[in-house]
């Protein structure tokens, strides 16, 4: 592993991710905050107002994000589970749990803006499009993976019925959304569609594509922070904890 | 192979005809959700023809959820299944056999008995033969995903409602398809796309679902 690359299993040990997290964090919560604030005064100061949804467009600075991010999220989490699975690495396991109540938390923030966006646009807190169900069934996968984590004391087998759960979730994730789209589509015409006009001000398209780029760098920069929490909980009887912990005293 | 599943399937038939009153049940925790929903909306027939596949499919939904935690559960409590999971014969393989066997106990009475409570709802004969298609074509698909959440939850404090928190969501697209067969044909679009898009999950279902079902109960018997 000496042929001058940087041997990336390295950080596969908690011990010494441990402090490559914590420098990384403040890092990407600074750029979590650049990009917030340039999103979001894009959108709120430059961008023009809707033609025909007036003032009330500007929920998608968070909506659309948010709702990008939950899906993400599904994969980013599965993908360490299946690392985890698959090399048998423990900190995979506590990355896919560390990213797993960010990933409902985008969930629960698309739906909840979803549904303060629909009700003066649609005149409904909740229509049963299908994008709104499928996000409804995804927020439902995130509390299954946590409710399954949650229940199993021994943080190994919680790992692994966990990733478990999150592979067989995301081979199910395109079934259900095209289900639930065919679902919608064959049950009655729709009354409202969500497919806006196809032209976008590129100021908003801008100011979306900031705020998308803060929701992630704050994902992972919480993700980050929480996966150095669980590495402390679950490694507490090492000697680098120990000795971490006495240090900082 | 097959003397092994057909050694799984006969054992697990046998096992459940010694306990029969949990088969029973099942079936009346079926009858009573069905027959609890004209009480609910009111005995309208337009109504309850309306909302007969929906309240059918999601009661056998439920009724299949509550036979789904003894699959591998007494299995577990006495050790058969560190037995089976050492077999030479593959634990995926041992797994469909289960599942066919929970199918056989726990769906197909739904199958039978679904055509008698569509007569309560009102819905016509072909609607009726539909039903009871799409649910012989889609409890299957139940017994399958089923089984993954049954062994993800082995042995985890408060199994039963993890389970249901687990599985209901994956069991979305069955419903989907397997009400909409109903519908379809009721309002004369004709059931065949329903059905043959069931047919495939139920095929999928069974056919993947032992394998993550196999390695979440190594995980378990760790």
């Amino acid at each position: 592993m000496s042929n001058g690359l940087i041997n990336w299993f390295k950080y596969a040990s908690p011990q010494s991710f441990y402090p490559l997290a914590g420098k990384l964090i403040p890092w990407f919560w600074a750029l979590a905050a650049l990009f917030g604030v340039a999103g979001l005064s894009i959108g709120f100061l430059l961008a023009p107002t809707d033609a025909q949804q007036g003032e009330g467009y500007r929920i998608i600075f968070l909506h659309v994000p948010a709702s990008w991010l939950s899906m993400f999220i599904y994969l980013v989490m599965a993908f360490w589970a299946g690392l985890g699975l698959a090399f048998n690495i423990r900190l995979s396991g506590m990355m896919a749990s560390a990213l797993a109540p960010t990933g409902a938390l985008f969930a629960f923030l698309s739906l909840w803006t979803g549904a303060l966006w629909g009700k003066p646009m649609w005149g409904a807190w909740w229509v049963w499009d299908a994008r709104l169900t499928s996000e409804l069934i995804l927020l439902f996968l995130y509390i299954g993976f946590i409710a399954l984590q949650a229940a199993i004391d021994d943080p190994r087998r919680a790992d692994k019925a966990g990733a478990i759960l999150a592979l067989v979730g995301v081979v199910n994730i395109p079934i259900i959304y095209f289900s639930v789209k065919w679902w919608n589509t064959l049950h009655q015409g729709a009354s409202v569609s969500l497919t806006k006009a196809p032209s976008m001000a590129a100021m908003m398209l801008w100011g979306m594509l900031l705020c998308a780029l803060a929701c992630w760098m704050y994902s992972i920069a919480v993700a980050l922070m929480r996966v150095r929490t669980i590495m402390l909980e679950r490694e507490r009887h090492t000697d680098w904890v120990r000795a971490l912990l006495t240090n900082q005293e | 192979m097959l003397r092994a599943l057909r050694a799984v399937i006969g054992r697990d038939l046998r096992l459940a005809m010694r306990r029969q009153a949990d088969i029973v049940a099942a079936m009346f925790f079926f009858i009573i959700v069905v027959s609890l929903f004209p009480l609910g909306v009111g005995p309208e027939p337009d109504q309850l023809r309306r909302l007969a596949p929906g309240v059918l499919w999601v009661a056998a939904l439920l009724a299949t959820m509550l036979s789904l935690p003894r699959l591998f559960a007494d299995d577990h409590r006495d050790g058969t299944l560190e037995q089976l999971a050492l077999a030479p014969q593959p634990l995926g393989l041992i797994v469909l056999g289960k599942v066919i066997a929970h199918w056989l106990v726990a769906g197909l009475p739904l199958v039978v008995l679904a055509p008698v409570l569509g007569i309560q709802f009102d819905l016509p004969s072909d609607a009726l033969a539909v039903l009871t298609l799409s649910l012989l074509i889609g409890t299957p698909a139940l017994s399958g995903i089923g089984a993954i959440g049954a062994a993800l939850t082995l042995g985890v404090r408060g199994g039963g409602v993890l389970l249901s928190l687990l599985v209901l969501p994956l069991y979305i697209p069955v419903l989907i398809f397997g009400a909409g067969a109903v519908d379809a044909s009721v309002s004369g679009l004709g059931p065949q796309a329903h059905l043959s898009l069931l047919g495939a999950l139920a095929l999928g279902g069974v056919f993947f679902a032992p394998w993550p079902t196999a390695a979440a109960l190594r995980v378990a018997l760790e």
